[in-house]
């Protein structure tokens, strides 16, 4: 069963212009953008989701566009033509049509055809069909007539068949039908009669087609309102003969009584079509009914009405695009597989397809940037046709190639004046791919020689914000080995892509690390803000006071546990106001807090970490709590402190992995207590506060309810 | 008094324009706004905040900036890169002039009020001469990479600070070179943000420079050395603006999440002469941003998205405590929007580009107090009429009879006959008005619909005598030689005999129509059947050349104590013809019915009294029973009239209907979420 969501108007398609609405709706390269051919004289880049134009092309007054344009997808360009021979090509960046590349050809086009995958077809009306480079490569060639006088061409469609593209069309002529259908791999064309069957008399008013492994099958809505089902085998039998094929009624009267005009079929995929007319033509012009139906099954599934007059359907990806009036109507749309467990309402969905992530990192493979090894054939073939001036690539840049050389074997020194050297130059093209050949190859000799490890060289390169974990997997691991703690704190910060037990392991070290050899290293300190000279005992008091914000003490059922505390209240305060861990050692973990991780997979490691250390950890971010909770915003000082978020999850985290073990130990007791609490606390907060919320809310609907006459009324109101 | 029949209607889909900018000039204690739509207005503050002044709008005009020059000169600029003048007499442009950067985003009058300077999308500064009948390119200032949103004067006038994207530049005004470039912090809440944007700089004597930008800071700057003296971060989202105080001891921004700061200059510690900034109190009267603050001596002035311009009075600079010290929002324009048919029960009104005529419903049943009647028939929407060209609708008008509406825009004047055949309606457009009706700054039928009277931007009024199709004109009356004064108010007798016109300087001219001559020329602060901006009401005989004795009455006797404290001016007045002791006036928040049969209230009676009174008897009721009888239950009341002597229209705008067609505001994080 299909779903279709809320429909939406393109409104500000501009179809004023040409005399019969659109031309056609075809998809671009990229998903969600469309391009909107008026018969007119425009083309409008559409981008659905943001129901707004990306861009518009028109021709000049007097031209008029006589075919769709489309999108090649392998050159990114678009393709159109106007005055039934002139052939435009352009792309994005072109404004005026009028400047871009122009092919006049010597016959009529009737369509041109392009499917993700392959070169576009150019089918002309006369019935023969090239290849766009051929044509291109001779425009005046001479194209030859396939088709009798007198017969039309009436639809076509474009398939991709096991790889091979097959393009079918058919025509008419006096009242018959004749499909011809061209396969590629072969050359063959070949031609059938379509029988009407039973009802002669019937017009065919729209054509579908979609493949099925060994047959195309061709749809036909009639006048009768019925769909009709005619097989095509793909491999034919026998070539030459002329064949005749006949069609079998697969959907019976989807669109009621004597429909002449606006009546439209699409087949969305295998299983799905979609049916649009207008059931009562005579007594309402705009009552269309449109059906969807399972097709295999005959079944009948569900009915959606839509209120407006529709000429033309079309749909691509997820989207139904209806010409009704002058606007463009967009339809999205879902076809679920049909299963029990959906008809049960126990089918899982899949992935949001709202969360899509892009991605974030440079493909190595294929550098986008400004055409560096960029060769192949269609791009030089795109600037020959475009007559540009080629501008003539550079030689390979000498200073990286002498970097990487020096790499291998020179002094530390030595590599750390080049690898300065290169990044004071301006940054070149290739400055991604140089700055990674450095790093591994730098890496590469780390491993080779356990005494070289050119500390600076990495810092430097690591600032360059172009360098990532996965591209350089080997770079934490070497610090990891070699304890260097200021590069990995570096890298946590400048990496967006740091596996969990990366993270874990830079933890492990950042806790285990004596006092002492941390007093050697010069960590980044700027998200730590001193925390020793603000700490009063005046300021205790009021600390408690909002920790216990709407809650009493006294009713509190752990209140043994609070004499147990209060027995040493001095210890306590001492204990949770001065920093648990030297502030160097704060300014790493504050590091590890910033990075991004996911739970899953952060948690089994956790579990490695020994039970002091986490407790260390823990007593740390009690402490990073209590600071947060001071000030009214809730913020820790400093220039890029850690937020209460980040401190709040990481707590939980540790709690969750470690429970077991930390309970056991006596000296993490009063901790744990002081979370408990502190929890207990939050959770009254905000239950009283929601309370409060909901009450509010209720008195916000009666006062709502009282003021809420509607628009008009005639009142009596008596002056004393 | 008695009963009255009440359409309350609720339909008038009436959203006010954003406030874009606010310029307050404390030498006349005037304020003027801008709104999105281009429209400027200009508020009288000595004149409990009346909204004496108006420039309609335009769609291609979107003003960006507003500055007060040479004592009383207005000007703006917008993002069609046009400076442009008001001519605060005629009502009208007086030229716009374009400055050839791009669109304008920011302006700034020299202290001395000579020179204007506007900041370009192209990063220019350029600096224009004032002369008295026009303004003068003077010279580019060095030009900044990216667009000039914000620009401040030193008080001195030797530099100025200008706002750009990521930076603050200080510029010096003789040699036009930027001698600091200031780089703002992208930084928000530990998250580099894309850019930072300054939206508002000000500079101050002791060479401070103050910014607020999109991160949510506002900054200190010591220009002399360029660097950042001290920052505070006070939002999650952007600041918007900034006004300075003229003694520069008080500053307030405004920020996207509707929240206004004031900052103060205090001593450190009592009694040191050490001072720093501190901020001091935020003021949350908006929902959505608030794009513009200004700082008059006595009160913070806000306005934003929501439509509302905010006055809050600061307390510690009131001496008395009066309404004067009381919060203000001002939502609704002063000038009238809707205009009734009484005989056809039929409401017209006016929107920026549209007109609606509705017809009111019917019922047959009745009622005591307090009911609501069920409607035989419900109100119809009968016509909606779009006028053509980007230039917004100043005003309209629809006759007694139902017969004619009138409507002008700055370039047009249009008439429209309309038909009444059963319930279908016909509109034929009068054409070939005749050149001197091209703008029309209030327009008004006769009682009994055979006479317009168009106040003209000239000075001028035009008589026109309409009688079947056509239209004829009678008489100009014009203005006094020498003065160009906009004539802004018009009332006519119901016997049509007088017409009174009230210009901008509250003088009233009353005009004989038989005889076509000028009658009397009145100077009163305010006078009946015409807008009051004080809280008092006076009462003129025309056939008798002098104040009516209850006129006299009222003056020797004096209003109410709070009568006089009222603090929204009222709106409109009218009278029923068959009912002369009655005079119905009424303001946003309340409406009142004088009947000058009865005893004036003295300061020991209860003004206002919301419940009937119950268990009293007549005696009681006879002597308590006073003139003035008010009543609170529309609000915001846009309009009110008598239909018949039992009958009351009153067009209600609830602010959550405004509300809700404004885009959402910036959303905050609650708690537990």
């Amino acid at each position: 069963m299909a779903a279709l969501e809320e429909e939406f108007t393109l409104s500000s398609v501009v179809l004023s212009a040409g005399p019969e609405g659109l031309l056609g709706v075809e998809q671009s390269d990229k998903t969600d953008q469309f391009l909107v051919t008026d018969s007119g004289r425009t083309v409008i880049l559409y981008k659905v989701s943001d129901q707004k134009p990306l861009g518009s092309w028109s021709v000049k007054q007097g031209q008029v566009i006589t075919c769709p344009a489309v999108c090649n997808f392998q050159t990114r360009e678009y393709i159109v033509v106007h005055d039934n021979k002139v052939l435009r090509i352009w792309n994005n960046e072109d404004v005026n049509l009028d400047k871009v590349f122009k092919a006049t050809l010597s016959a009529e086009v009737y369509r041109i055809l392009s499917v993700q995958g392959t070169e576009p077809l150019v089918l002309f009306k006369e019935g023969a069909v090239r290849g766009l480079e051929a044509l291109l490569a001779d425009p005046q060639q001479k194209i030859e007539t396939v088709i009798s006088d007198e017969e039309v061409i009436k639809w076509t469609k474009f398939f991709i068949v096991f790889r091979h593209p097959v393009l079918i069309f058919i025509t008419e002529k006096h009242g018959n039908y004749f499909a011809y259908v061209q396969m590629f791999n072969s050359r063959i064309l070949t031609k059938y009669t379509l029988l009407l069957g039973q009802d002669e008399n019937s017009v065919i008013e729209s054509f579908t087609a979609s493949v099925d492994r060994k047959f195309i099958s061709l749809m036909s809505l009639s006048s009768d309102g019925c769909i009709y089902e005619t097989l095509i085998p793909i491999r034919p039998t026998d070539p030459e003969k002329n064949q005749t094929l006949v069609r079998s009624l697969l959907l019976k009267a989807v669109v009621s009584g004597n429909t002449r005009n606006g009546v439209a079929l699409t087949a969305l995929d295998q299983d799905h079509v979609a049916v649009l007319g207008s059931p009562q033509a005579a007594s309402k012009a705009w009552a269309i009914r449109a059906r969807l139906r399972l097709k295999k099954k005959k079944l009948f599934l569900g009915i959606l009405f839509f209120w407006m007059l529709i000429y033309m359907l079309w749909y691509y990806g997820e989207n139904l695009f209806m010409l009704h009036g002058k606007s463009l109507t967009v339809i999205p749309y879902k076809c679920e597989v049909s299963s029990l467990a959906s008809a049960l309402g126990k089918l899982k969905h899949g992935q949001d397809p709202g969360t899509h992530v892009m991605p974030r990192f440079v493909n190595w493979e294929t550098p986008q940037g400004c055409g560096l090894g960029f060769q192949n054939s269609e791009q030089s073939r795109r600037i020959l046709r475009r007559r540009k001036i080629e501008v003539s690539l550079q030689p390979e840049v000498p200073p990286s190639k002498q970097l990487l050389s020096t790499i291998m074997e020179d002094s530390e020194k030595h590599i750390e004046v080049e690898v300065r050297k290169f990044l004071a130059l301006k940054q070149t093209p290739d400055f991604h791919t140089v700055i990674g050949d450095t790093v591994t190859g730098l890496l590469e000799r780390c491993k080779a020689e356990p005494s070289f490890y050119p500390r600076n060289c990495l810092m430097q390169l690591i600032q360059t914000h172009v360098l990532s974990y996965s591209l350089c997997p080997d770079l934490m691991e070497i610090a990891l080995i070699k304890k260097d703690v200021q590069l990995l704190q570096l890298c946590l910060q400048q990496f967006p892509d740091i596996p969990e037990s990366v993270t874990c392991a830079c933890l492990k070290i950042f806790l285990s690390i004596g006092d002492d050899s941390l007093q050697e290293t010069d960590v980044s300190m700027e998200s730590v803000f001193d925390y020793s000279n603000s700490v009063h005992d005046e300021k205790m008091e009021e600390q408690t006071e909002i920790l216990q914000n709407g809650f009493n003490p006294e009713e509190d059922k752990c209140s043994n546990c609070d004499q147990e505390l209060n027995k040493k209240p001095q210890d306590e305060t001492k204990e949770s106001t001065s920093c648990p861990v030297v502030p160097k050692r704060a300014a790493l973990l504050n590091a590890i807090l910033h990075s991004a991780y996911s739970e899953t997979f952060l948690l089994p490691h956790l579990k490695d970490i020994p039970a002091q250390h986490i407790t260390l950890f823990l007593k740390y971010l009690y402490f990073l709590y209590l600071k947060c909770s001071e000030n009214a915003t809730m913020t820790l000082p400093g220039i890029h402190p850690p937020t209460l978020n980040q401190i709040m999850d990481w707590i939980c985290l540790l709690l969750d992995a470690n429970f077991t073990v930390v309970v056991m130990m006596p000296e993490a007791k009063r901790l744990l207590i002081n979370l408990y609490k502190l929890v207990k606390s939050q959770i009254s907060v905000y239950s009283e506060l929601n309370k409060i919320e909901v009450s509010f809310r209720e008195l916000q609907k009666l006062n709502q309810e009282k003021n809420n006459r509607g628009l008009y009324s005639i009142e009596v109101l008596e002056l004393f | 008094m008695g009963e009255f029949k009440v359409h309350r209607v609720r339909f008038f889909n009436y959203v006010p324009s954003g406030i874009r900018c606010v310029a307050y000039n404390n030498r006349s204690n005037r304020l003027a706004v801008s709104r999105t739509d281009g429209t400027v207005e200009v508020y009288n503050l000595s004149a409990n905040y009346f909204q004496e002044k108006f420039f309609p709008g335009h769609e291609s005009r979107a003003t960006e900036a507003l500055c007060w020059a040479e004592g009383q000169r207005l000007f703006s600029a917008g993002l069609n890169g046009e400076i442009m003048e008001y001519d605060l007499q005629a009502l009208n442009i007086k030229y716009a002039v374009d400055a050839f950067g791009g669109p304008i985003w920011s302006m700034a009058a020299s202290p001395s009020g000579s020179q204007l300077l506007v900041g370009c999308e192209d990063g220019s500064v350029k600096l224009f001469q004032i002369t008295p009948d026009k303004i003068q390119f003077e010279r580019n200032f060095d030009r900044q990479k990216s667009r000039i949103l914000s620009l401040s004067w030193h008080p001195s006038g030797t530099h100025i600070a200008a706002g750009s994207i990521d930076y603050i530049s200080v510029f010096d005004v003789k040699s036009g070179s930027a001698i600091h470039k200031m780089i703002v912090d992208r930084q928000h809440m530990g998250v580099s943000k894309r850019k930072c944007i300054v939206w508002g700089v000000a500079f101050l004597s002791d060479g401070t420079v103050i910014s607020v930008d999109s991160a949510g800071k506002v900054q200190f700057w010591d220009s002399a050395t360029g660097t950042l003296v001290k920052s505070h971060l006070i939002a999650n989202a952007d600041v918007q603006s900034i006004a300075v105080a003229e003694q520069e001891d008080s500053f307030v921004v405004g920020t996207a999440e509707g929240t206004v700061f004031h900052f103060q200059l205090v001593p450190v510690t009592s009694n040191s002469s050490e001072k720093q900034w501190v901020r001091t109190k935020p003021f949350q009267h908006h929902t959505h941003d608030v794009r513009t603050v200004a700082h008059s001596p006595t009160a913070l002035i806000s306005g934003g998205t929501d439509t509302h311009l905010v006055i809050r009075p600061l307390m510690e600079k009131v001496e008395v405590k009066n309404y004067d010290a009381a919060l203000r929002k001002i939502t609704f324009p002063h000038r009238r929007l809707i205009s009734c048919s009484k005989k056809r029960q039929l409401l017209l009104f006016q929107f920026a580009h549209h007109l609606e005529l509705w017809r009111l419903g019917s019922t047959v049943a009745t009622g005591k107090n307090g009911d609501t009647l069920p409607l035989s028939k419900n109100a119809d929407h009968l016509l909606h009429l779009k006028t053509k060209g980007p230039e917004n609708i100043i005003c309209s008008c629809i006759s007694p009879c139902g017969s004619w509406i009138a409507y002008s825009t700055v370039s047009r004047f249009f008439l429209y006959r309309l038909n009444y055949e059963h319930d279908n309606i016909s509109l034929k457009r009068v054409s070939k008005m005749p050149p001197f009706l091209r703008c029309a700054l209030q327009i008004l039928f006769s009682e009994d619909s055979t006479k317009l009277f168009v106040a003209s931007n000239q000075g001028a009024l035009h008589i026109v005598q309409l009688s079947g199709g056509s239209f004829k004109h009678l008489h100009a009356f014009q203005p006094q030689s020498g003065t160009v004064e906009a004539m802004c108010l018009l009332a006519v007798s119901s016997d049509g005999n007088w017409l009174a016109a009230s210009g901008t300087s509250a003088g009233v001219h009353v005009y004989n129509v038989k005889q076509l001559k000028v009658s009397i020329g009145l100077n009163v602060p305010a006078c009946i059947s015409l807008c009051h901006v004080l809280p008092q009401v006076f009462e003129y005989s025309i056939p008798d050349k002098q104040y009516t004795d209850w006129s006299r009455t009222v003056q020797k006797q004096g209003f109410h104590h709070l009568w006089l404290q009222r603090d929204t001016p009222i709106t409109h007045i009218s009278f029923h013809p068959k009912r002369p002791m009655h005079i119905l006036l009424h303001d946003a928040y309340m409406f009142c019915i004088i009947d000058k049969s009865l005893p004036l209230p003295n300061d020991k009676t209860l003004l206002y009294n919301p419940f009937p009174p119950t268990n009293e008897s007549d005696v009681i009721r006879r002597r308590t029973a006073h003139a003035f009888k008010i009543s609170k239950i529309y609000k915001p009341l846009l309009f009110m009239d008598l239909l018949d002597e039992r009958t009351l229209v009153a067009v209600e705008r609830p602010l959550d209907d405004i509300i809700a067609q404004l885009p959402p505001p910036i959303k905050k994080k609650k708690f537990g979420t």
